[in-house]
């Protein structure tokens, strides 16, 4: 493998006053025991688009998307320092209320994982746990996120039925509309196409596109073509750092840095 | 010999060792139920056992037995439940937690004797219980936690770790997310564990003899207040149940018809564990079908 000189960065700075900034890391480092995963990593999500993180297997994007919403926080012995800007609160802070930050950033994880309850309730149960009791109110959220994520002329009927039947990208799909219906306002997703099929991917993406009208996304992928397609900004992640930020006809087409040049060209390593 | 004739050879001994299990399994409970179920009759099922003279029934150790498995799950069940959800969600991985683990470990491998003679000598004795439904009880629970625990610290260890991060990634709390999400999907697990559970305590003698004592005072069925001295539902009387009573009149029975009752109870005894086996395995199978969807496993 090539080595690269961590040093070597380009981290576009979007902070400027030009654009609103739906969330900012500051100087984040990640470490589980004595091996530090993250090495302080400081980037800027323009609100109302989608930000891709791409990298190699151990780069450190999941890890550092995981910890935008504390996610790792469940995992023992691990530590994680730095800012997470959040409408002007660190939520990485030790008096922040979890599970309420947890409300406003939502996540979808790699693999699909519908609760073992009907379709209806997979979407409405951490509301009513979270204190929404009007059938009214559930019923539209019901329908309106399900269509949100494209879901619902498939289902529509079936609502009282297992999630788990659901085929995997419907799981997804289902997956997302569970994470909008807490109306966040910053969606994390982890890898979420890495186990559905092409079409279900490809459906996937169009969902993606609608719901950046009203959430801000950031979403770690593998497959290059598919930050290409769907996202505004791109970070490039290198064993822990990130080495290049920009946007993504840029990382793509014209990357400042070496490494990014041969990780988007399909040389590195 | 080459490769191909091992596997028909390998094939042909499982095959037989596997036949040869289910044949000995299907002697002993035919016989057990030709033996003893020309001798089961309502009468001998509801009848009072008699000291001396043939033609007694088992109603009362029947009662005693199911009473006993009722109280024993009542106590064993939430304690279970705590102790398998604490080892399984919260219990921090360090040497107290596997000290603990081992302990359970040993506790379910303890011979059911010794555990009533631990009973004999802490509750009937120690806290003055006497021979009791309530001491034995007590020893049953002893009996049965280790390994109702292990069930659902198995159960919900099995529960992929995203159902819980799906939980937390909605803002629900580790508690929430526990009992709403993950025991939840645990449950045709837990319930087969626990249907399991009262099959073994069912039939459960050894524990019982010197805790729960080998004889009952006259009942009053009448009398249904737990707190009077002759009331079925008394719980610091003395009760001897089923299997304690196919132990007692194969050892000291002097009734005349003493093979016929305690083959009767036997077929008595084995059908209720069967009963709760096929019950265990019914109920998980429908709610794993009502949880996932899927209209039919088998």
């Amino acid at each position: 493998m090539k080595t690269y000189d961590s040093n070597d960065r380009y981290i576009k700075e979007l902070d400027d006053g030009k654009r609103e900034i739906a969330l900012s890391t500051d100087d984040i480092h990640v470490s589980y025991g004595i091996h530090e995963a993250i090495h302080g990593v400081s980037l800027a999500f323009e609100r109302y688009k989608i930000t891709a993180l791409i990298g190699a297997s151990g780069s450190g994007k999941s890890t550092y998307l995981r910890s935008l919403n504390r996610m790792n926080d469940n995992i023992s012995g691990t530590k994680v320092t730095g800012k997470i800007m959040y409408r002007g609160i660190d939520v990485n802070g030790d008096d922040v209320d979890v599970y309420e930050m947890r409300k406003h950033i939502g996540m979808v994880f790699q693999q699909p994982n519908p609760f073992a309850k009907s379709i209806y309730d997979n979407i409405t149960f951490a509301l009513k746990r979270h204190g929404e009791k009007n059938k009214k109110v559930l019923d539209e959220i019901v329908e309106t996120t399900l269509k949100q994520a494209g879901l619902w002329n498939q289902v529509k009927d079936d609502l009282h039925q297992s999630a788990l039947a659901l085929s995997g990208g419907q799981a997804q799909r289902l997956c997302i509309a569970r994470a909008i219906a807490m109306k966040p306002d910053i969606l994390l997703l982890d890898e979420p196409a890495a186990v559905l099929d092409p079409i279900s991917t490809a459906t996937l993406e169009e969902t993606l596109m609608e719901l950046k009208e009203h959430y801000t996304i950031i979403i770690v992928t593998h497959n290059m073509q598919q930050a290409g397609r769907i996202s505004d900004y791109t970070a490039f992640f290198h064993l822990g750092d990130a080495l290049e930020y920009d946007e993504t006809r840029k990382i793509f087409t014209r990357p400042k840095i070496q490494a990014t040049e041969d990780y988007v060209s399909g040389h590195f390593g | 010999m080459t490769p191909r004739k091992w596997d028909k050879v390998a094939t042909v001994v499982l095959y037989m060792i596997s036949i040869f299990i289910i044949f000995v399994l299907a002697f002993l409970l035919l016989y057990i139920l030709i033996t003893g179920l020309p001798h089961v009759s309502w009468h001998f099922i509801t009848g009072k056992s008699s000291s001396f003279q043939a033609g007694g029934g088992i109603g009362v150790q029947l009662f005693n037995s199911i009473y006993l498995l009722v109280l024993a799950m009542i106590i064993s069940v939430p304690l279970s439940l705590g102790a398998g959800i604490w080892l399984s969600e919260y219990a921090p991985k360090n040497w107290v937690t596997s000290l603990i683990r081992n302990a359970i470990e040993i506790l379910s491998s303890l011979p059911s004797v010794v555990v009533g003679l631990f009973g004999f000598l802490v509750f009937s004795i120690q806290m003055n219980f006497g021979f009791s439904i309530l001491s034995g009880a007590l020893a049953l629970t002893v009996f049965n936690l280790p390994l109702l625990t292990r069930k659902v610290e198995d159960s919900l260890q099995a529960i992929h770790y995203t159902q819980r991060e799906a939980g937390y990634a909605l803002g629900l709390s580790r508690w929430e997310t526990v009992i709403h999400v993950v025991v939840p999907a645990a449950l045709p697990g837990i319930i087969t564990g626990m249907i399991l559970g009262m099959g073994r305590i069912f039939g459960e003698a050894a524990a019982l003899i010197y805790t729960a004592g080998q004889s009952s005072p006259p009942l009053d069925f009448s009398n249904w207040n737990p707190l009077y001295i002759a009331s079925p539902l008394n719980p610091m009387r003395s009760a001897e149940t089923l299997a304690v009573h196919i132990w007692k009149i194969n050892s000291e029975g002097i009734i005349p018809d003493a093979t016929q009752v305690s083959a009767a109870s036997s077929a008595v005894l084995v059908l209720f564990v069967l009963l709760l086996n096929f019950l265990a395995r019914y109920v998980g199978n429908r709610l794993y079908a009502h949880l996932t969807g899927v209209k039919e496993r088998n």
